[in-house]
């Protein structure tokens, strides 16, 4: 052989530096570019929230903090009933804005999914249009349909179908849920899409060819593997809604008010930190096990069927 | 196009057709009374006015509200992207140790009731003796804002080649050329689309704004004070007009941006190893 | 090859955690040559590629460039210029102004930059195309693109990753021709990844085959294809019919194996020590077994029964098991005397060529050579 793989002369021997390993400096640099951001959302992200966490074991005596720990405040955001009350319809109608929402919106994200062509980009962003206009101005809308005089019913009366306004359109609880189901629609159906994009069409081609109806391969096909895309867009609407301020404040009147009105109160005028801190951990925690509860029940739904 | 799912039935497009009137006839509302010549929003129209814009000319509350809204819209979309730059770029980039961990918190107040990130911010601001002021605003929207401008970023980075960053090296381009010169002008859609849907955000945004502004209210604030007066309402439906048309040109900006670069890099026909 | 090498790569290993990428590749490439590195996926041609480029770091050992160290020496200020895989087209540049994306760092004034852009884009035939962007090329033309980028800034060396795979067939072959030919044009160190043995075969003056981070042999193609050193390297280039035998002994014209059916074979000497009376694998290619028609005789015969059969137009593929060999063979025949019409069941005689026998040593291959 003329010529072989062979050592190189002998001056020419190796060096051994000791260089740093790669996958370190690569750590460093991920590290170092996140680290502002990671920094600002820290500083004013997390350790907020523990500082609310920290407040809600305190108690106020007029303007003065007191540092002893108190389950106090806990006593009274579990067991007064207006605080009940109000965190109990805060949780149903959450629940229900999720549910309503994701469950009208999965025939649009599918929809665009699958029969959105080559006009997919368009459709979505025409969904989330309206979902970055004013939400102020978006809620007063609702409240301009369904009010007394508003335009359902002022619309109803000139069209001759009824002859009086119907009382009962705005400030309770239903407004409430139509008005956030509107708000959070798009951030529905983006991740329900998403998962439904991922899924590989040949997928429900192989269902149909081992026998399945168009109906039955969405249902063991389909349905079960976008669940995430579900599940994320349930947390999604779920999580936030709980603590919706504005929607209650403008179209849900005395029947509507929710557990937002409530924090905000503590902060206001009648300043409670430390019960205010505590309705908000509460909040939290409550609504995220509810959120876990029911995306356990989805996935025992899911798994039942398929 | 119809892939053996269950097939497009007749009632689809009619759902779809009906879900779209949900979704905008709220918000087409908005304009049709503000030029209506009458205080309450009634059907059947009285008329066309456009004396409710006239009058949101001489409003020097108003006026002083909007300049509020688009300084704080400019810092907070300034602020958020560049932030949103450095940790979306890390993430797809790097790979390091508490990567998910880092993203999670940043992504956080997507899955948060803005309320009591608001709240909390607020303890934070006044236990610090800071003064409520627009730069309380400002870093309450931008903690806000980063989720979203974290999305498009991410979706702007990942598409882009490593690559093309090894082939301006390979070039005998320095690292700091290689940003300036291939991966600033390939990502630079994706920026612009994150600033303009951060303003666009911070412009709309209210309960933040609410809870830590000062004396200066930005316009969400300044017109929630003026849901209150009845009489009001048709000046507001203005201003919301104005403001709407300001959200959609902006959004319509980001997604064209957004998507001629798509179309141009999309089909640059990467092969993969 | 000339006294020094234009690279030189010495002892190089290279780690990801406690996976071994690269395993003690010792290699020199000369000034001018067209050189494949040639593998299975995985198996460290890549990782070596991009440690010539820069991209890489080996964790241990020395790669010489032009006689001079390159460890530490990041890619932008290496002679070596690279055509990757996905071609990495700047898509926001038009086709010059990605062909004068490197010269643009060396001030050359705009008539000169023009000219060199010109004629790097004349070499590649792509003239005409200069105002277009990546995405309005076809794949042949990206590729042109992306050599002209590289060659325009004349390299000492240019590297190529996999640079034909994403072509389809007929255009992969088209380029093919135009690469050696352009390699002669410009006279420089070609450097070519791929896992495509035939295209090695075609390309290069030299290839390194590796396995496993290894390098387990580098020969000429007409070296490696006709004296494979192990088993792996037969079987990664063409087809090969493995037969076990057991050496009997050494001679002034090489080494003696007893066969099966084949007899007592001798062999050119292999370069590792072989023990007598030692288990030893030989290989012949199908190609070297040859059907006989009629009453056609031969010196060394064999007969068998068709198996199997695959018509590939040109040829047919036989497989014909022999009484007493454990495999059936594997031949290929031209069909101008008729295989193609045999059927499988039929009894045939095939002439074969002691001559044609190569001894393989076994694998893991033992790549040091003195």
């Amino acid at each position: 052989m003329a010529i072989t793989a062979s050592h190189a002369p002998a001056e020419l021997a190796p060096p051994e530096p000791p260089r740093p390993r790669w996958s370190a400096s690569e750590e460093a640099s991920g590290l170092a570019l996140i680290s502002p951001t990671l920094l600002y959302a820290v500083s004013l992200l997390a350790l907020p929230i523990l500082i609310v966490f920290a407040y809600s074991f305190w108690s106020q005596d007029y303007l003065t903090i007191d540092r002893a720990l108190t389950l106090e405040n806990y006593r009274t955001a579990l067991f007064e009933p207006m605080y009940q009350d109000l965190l109990g319809r805060s949780l149903v109608i959450s629940l229900v804005v999720s549910l309503v929402t994701v469950a009208i919106s999965y025939p649009i994200a599918w929809f665009i999914s699958f029969h959105g062509g080559r006009h997919k980009n368009l459709w979505l962003f025409l969904i989330t249009v309206p979902c970055w206009t004013s939400y102020l101005l978006r809620v007063m809308s609702w409240k301009v349909i369904l009010g007394y005089q508003g335009v359902l019913n002022t619309g109803l009366m000139s069209a001759g179908i009824t002859d009086q306004p119907i009382a009962s359109l705005l400030y309770n609880s239903n407004a409430v849920v139509i008005t956030l189901v509107h708000s959070w629609a798009a951030f529905a159906i983006l991740p329900i899409f998403v998962s439904l994009e991922k899924i590989d069409r040949s997928l429900i081609e192989a269902a149909r060819d081992l026998g399945d109806t168009r109906l039955m391969s969405f249902v063991r096909v389909v349905l079960p593997l976008s669940l995430p895309g579900i599940i994320s867009a349930l947390l999604i609407v779920m999580i936030p809604t709980v603590g919706d301020y504005v929607t209650p404040k403008l179209v849900g009147g005395k029947d509507g008010v929710m557990i937002a009105t409530a924090i905000q109160a503590q902060f206001g005028k009648g300043a409670n930190w430390p019960l205010g801190a505590a309705l908000s951990v509460t909040t939290m925690i409550v609504v995220s096990a509810m959120a876990g509860l029911t995306v356990l029940a989805l996935k025992l739904v899911v798994r039942k069927i398929r | 196009m119809n892939t053996g799912a269950p097939g497009k039935s007749r009632l689809l497009p009619g759902y779809v057709a009906l879900y779209f009137l949900f979704l905008y006839l709220p918000i087409l509302l908005l304009p049709v009374f503000s030029f209506n010549n009458a205080a309450a929003t009634t059907f059947p129209l009285a008329g066309f006015t456009t004396k409710w814009y006239v009058s949101l000319r001489g409003n020097g509350e108003m006026l002083a509200a909007a300049v509020n809204s688009l300084i704080v819209g400019v810092c907070v979309s300034g602020l958020s992207t560049l932030l949103g730059i450095c940790a979306a770029r890390a993430i797809t980039r790097y790979r390091f140790r508490g990567r998910r961990a880092a993203n999670g918190l940043i992504m956080a107040p997507l899955f948060l009731p803005e309320i009591i990130v608001a709240v909390s911010l607020l303890m934070v601001v006044l236990a610090a003796g800071m003064e409520l002021s627009l730069a309380t605003i400002i870093l309450g929207q931008t903690v806000f804002c980063l989720p979203y401008c974290m999305s498009v970023l991410t979706a702007g980075f990942e598409g882009f080649d490593r690559s093309l960053e090894e082939a301006s090296l390979d070039l005998g381009e320095t690292a700091f050329g290689t940003f300036r010169r291939v991966t600033l002008p390939v990502v630079a859609p994706a920026i612009l689309s994150s600033l303009l849907v951060s303003f666009t955000i911070s412009l709309d945004e209210f309960i933040l704004a609410f809870f830590l502004s000062g004396t200066e209210p930005t316009l969400a604030v300044y017109i929630w004070g003026q849901l209150r007066f009845a009489a009001k309402l048709p000046s507001v439906l203005a201003l919301g007009t104005i403001m709407l048309l300001i959200s959609i040109l902006l959004l319509t900006i980001a997604e064209v941006v957004r998507r001629r670069a798509e179309r141009r890099y999309a089909t640059g026909g990467y092969a993969h190893a | 090859m000339p006294d020094t090498p234009m690279i030189a790569i010495d002892r190089v290993n290279k780690f990801y955690g406690i996976y071994k990428a690269l395993s003690d590749v010792s290699l020199n490439i000369g000034a001018g040559e067209f050189f494949a590195l040639l593998g299975p996926s995985g198996c460290g041609k890549t990782t070596l590629l991009r440690s010539i480029a820069g991209f890489d770091n080996p964790s241990s050992g020395d790669i010489r460039i032009d006689g001079h160290s390159a460890i530490g020496v990041p890619p932008n200020l290496r002679p070596t210029n690279m055509v990757f895989q996905s071609y990495a087209i700047f898509p926001h540049l038009n086709v010059e102004e990605n062909v004068a994306y490197g010269l643009k760092r060396l001030k050359l004034g705009a008539d000169e930059e023009r000219r060199r852009v010109g004629a790097a884009l004349e070499q590649v035939r792509l003239g005409h195309l200069g105002k277009r962007r990546g995405h309005e090329l076809s794949g042949g033309q990206r590729q042109r693109v992306a050599l002209a980028r590289a060659l325009v800034l004349r390299p000492k060396v240019l590297l190529l990753d996999e640079p034909l795979s994403a072509l389809d067939k007929k255009l992969r072959e088209e380029m093919q021709a135009e690469l050696r030919s352009l390699q002669r044009a410009v006279g420089i160190t070609f450097v070519l990844v791929t896992h495509d043995q035939y295209e090695a075969l075609a390309l290069s003056d030299r290839i390194a085959v590796m396995f496993g981070g290894r390098i387990a042999q580098v020969a000429t193609p007409k070296e490696i294809y006709q004296h494979p050193r192990t088993k792996s390297v037969a079987d990664f280039l063409g087809g090969m019919n493995f037969l076990s035998g057991r050496t009997l002994g050494q001679t002034a014209s090489g080494l003696t194996v007893e066969t099966e059916k084949f007899g007592t074979l001798t062999l050119s000497l292999p370069e590792e020590r072989i023990e007598v009376g030692a288990r030893a694998t030989v290989g012949i290619r199908p190609e070297r077994l040859r059907l006989l028609w009629d009453d056609e005789r031969a010196p060394h015969e064999l007969t068998g029964k068709v198996v199997n059969r695959a018509y590939f137009g040109e040829t047919t593929h036989l497989l014909v098991g022999v009484e007493g060999l454990e495999k059936p063979l594997s031949m290929i025949e031209t069909n101008t005397h008729g295989a193609d019409d045999l059927p499988i069941g039929a009894d045939i005689r095939l002439a074969y060529d002691p001559e044609a026998f190569v001894l393989l040593a076994d694998d893991p291959p033992v790549e040091r050579v003195h």
